[in-house]
């Protein structure tokens, strides 16, 4: 299944403050109550969007007009931690997120990310200062995730460099984030495996 | 060097390597339920993929059911989901514990309950706490959606090798002092991101001589410290527990046990890192914010920001007791709750009701609170009413529903309303985590739960129970 390579997303970025921001938050169990994905970027971070007793919009940067359209997320550390929803990245996908910059990511969320061909690399706390102040003081600077190059800059001549695992990024830069077909190819091997197991 | 259960289960499963560089692992066992699997069995439906094999997954309906009048649900949106399942499961030849079953409950207590969970095996299912499974020596862990579709197709996945942790706990617990305790007392010490990258294996005597279901707890909450997940090497308990269970075979159950037990770490297993920990300790322990590392023990008062060691921790703190509406410094004993839940993968088990039970005789629940009673499984809830536990708790002031996630995540009928705070034996605080956006939680144990209902405010069981004589894990 050939894929379009991720060597690069660029576009507006939003600060999103906090350290463990979970799926939960991200998106609220109760969007969950369908069967399909379609129609979830409408509810991403619903409750602190929206105050839960007025339904008026709260001081969300989401709700900011400077980030209105922005498409890179920044964040702090154990961004997407909890529930293992890919709710919260397709939720995310679908709002107009097309890559993240933290300082760490929960596993799950991380991986889910990877195969829906968005970005998360990790930079470290100073960096995510450093660009936090960069946007808040210019938000229509552009930014960009070079995830071949794995670096991060902004049109206004910041860089720094940042990381992420060398299979995400293979997977990503080289088309091949969504695994399935590789998976499905192996059919044989995955036949031998079976047989070999003692269970089921 | 020896190897670490981990590294033998997972060299055990591999199927190859990926261009990618990732190992292709084998998942010898697919639990599912109604949530997270819809879009999945859409997407082998747009691919024209059929389930590879069917006898390797194994499915059940635990989020949205109602807890009263479990298979009527009001909300129209919950009945599609339910039908949705019952469709999947029909349409690709997989089995499903369905309500009328008699075997329905949530997914991490209805596989140990069979015999589906066991030791050597590889467990994945759309649930972040698929970690609960490694209490059997199994390595199992929560994925996403697309990933339940590609084990549906593939019964592999893409996947990086996990550093393992070991934890040793080792000393007596004090009395009251549980499971659940022992794991919150992890997560405070470790963080909510301490296990990014690990497999948590727990070891030491405080493990070994836990029950199963104790090991559950425990094995369950390895997400909330962030790893993905925990262990516990199999022993002579595990092989007991599985014995004579539905879908353990037992033509030659003998040489499966020693299978079984092969599995276990060797005594001169790699490990990535070790931590220690004394048993003794280990106080009650409840949370007093919105990360499950945000724990204390009970004689403990609720953080200052003022003394916080770093601006980041101050705002952290700041942060969690403007939602909590928590007066810092001031003791977490005491504070008033509207709501107790007892249930969920982390504390639904028949011996978690029993625990309770023991002390709730001639107690009332105080006046203004609302006191639920969830059993893990529909099996948990006939058991628990056999032995008169559901009577116990009714006549203490307790409702006493049907098997399923309920008050944990909210996604059926049972929820806070505003901001009402609530004792808890689930296992995540998150804001709005149970059900409303304003909503309060508080993690704790069962007994802990119960002795804040009966008091009306958070209390510490080994005084209002005079738990003093018998250790909780004897």
């Amino acid at each position: 299944m050939a894929l379009e390579p991720v060597k690069q997303v660029t576009g507006r970025a939003v600060f999103i403050p906090g350290a463990d921001i979970d799926t939960d938050r991200i998106i609220p169990a109760r969007f969950m109550k369908c069967v399909t994905f379609d129609g979830l970027g409408e509810f991403a971070f619903y409750d602190v969007r929206f105050n839960p007793d007025t339904g008026e919009k709260t001081e969300h940067p989401l709700n900011d007009e400077r980030f209105k359209g922005a498409s890179i997320l920044v964040a702090g550390v154990n961004f997407g931690c909890g529930s293992s929803r890919e709710h919260a990245p397709q939720s995310l996908r679908k709002y107009g997120f097309n890559g993240i910059i933290a300082e760490s990511f929960a596993e799950i969320f991380f991986g889910n990310s990877t195969t829906l061909a968005m970005p998360c690399v990790i930079a470290s706390a100073a960096d995510v200062a450093k660009l936090r102040d960069a946007v808040e003081a210019d938000p229509a600077l552009e930014v960009t995730i070079d995830v071949d190059a794995l670096k991060v800059s902004t049109s206004g001549g910041l860089e720094f460099p940042v990381t992420m695992p060398d299979s995400a990024r293979d997977a990503l830069i080289s088309g091949r984030w969504d695994p399935i077909q590789e998976l499905l190819d192996n059919d044989q091997s995955i036949e031998a495996k079976a047989r070999e197991l003692h269970y089921v | 060097m020896g190897k670490s259960l981990f590294q033998k289960v997972w060299d055990a499963h591999t199927v190859g390597t990926l261009a990618d560089g990732r190992t292709q692992l084998f998942i010898g066992t697919h639990l599912i339920h109604e949530v997270t699997s819809p879009q999945a069995f859409g997407m082998l439906r747009d691919l024209g993929l059929k389930v590879k094999f069917p006898q390797r997954t194994f499915a059940t309906v635990d989020h949205i059911v109602p807890t009263i009048d479990q298979d009527a649900p009001q909300d129209p949106l919950a009945a599609e989901m339910m039908q949705a399942l019952r469709k999947n499961a029909d349409d690709f030849g997989v089995t499903y514990f369905d309500l009328a079953s008699g075997k329905q409950g949530i997914v991490h207590v209805v596989g140990p309950e069979q015999g589906i969970t066991q030791p050597g095996t590889t467990i994945a299912c759309g649930d972040s706490h698929t970690a609960t499974h490694g209490a059997f020596g199994a390595i199992a862990f929560g994925i996403g959606t697309t990933q339940v579709r590609d084990v549906l197709a593939s019964q592999t996945l893409a996947l990086e090798a996990l550093k393992v942790r070991r934890i040793e706990v080792n000393g007596g617990l004090r009395p009251g002092v549980y499971a659940k305790d022992v794991i919150l007392h992890i997560i405070r010490l470790l963080g909510a991101n301490g296990g990014i990258g690990f497999a948590y294996e727990y070891a030491g005597d405080v493990f070994d001589r836990m029950s199963m279901e104790e090991r559950m707890t425990v094995c369950n909450m390895s997400i909330e410290g962030g790893a993905r997940c925990g262990y516990v090497n199999p022993d002579a308990k595990t092989v007991a527990y599985l014995h004579g269970r539905p879908y353990v075979d037992m033509s030659n159950f003998d040489a499966t046990a020693a299978r079984w037990l092969s599995f276990a770490s060797d005594p001169d297993a790699h490990y990535d890192d070790i931590v220690r920990i004394n048993a003794a300790d280990i106080e009650p322990t409840v949370t007093w914010g919105i990360s499950p590392d945000h724990g204390i023990a009970i004689s403990e008062n609720i953080p200052d920001p003022a003394k916080a060691a770093t601006p980041l921790a101050k705002a952290s703190i700041e942060e969690a007791l403007a939602y909590m509406k928590l007066p810092a410094g001031t003791p977490i004993k005491g504070v008033k709750i509207d709501v107790a839940f007892i249930g969920s993968c982390t504390n639904g088990r028949l011996s978690d009701f029993r625990e309770v039970a023991k002390y709730i005789q001639g107690h009332k629940v105080a006046p203004g609170v609302k006191a639920i009673v969830v059993p893990g499984s529909q099996i948990v809830a006939i058991q628990a009413e056999q032995e008169g536990l559901d009577k116990i708790f009714t006549e203490a002031g307790f409702e006493w529903r049907g098997a399923g996630c309920s008050m944990c995540l909210a996604m059926n009928p049972d929820k806070l309303v505003g901001d009402q705070l609530c004792a808890s034996s689930s296992n995540r605080n998150f804001k709005g985590r149970q059900g409303s956006p304003t909503g309060r939680t508080v993690l704790m144990s069962p007994v802990m739960v119960a002795a804040a209902a009966i008091n009306g405010h958070i209390s510490d069981a080994r005084e209002l129970f005079h738990i003093e004589k018998t250790a909780a894990v004897a």
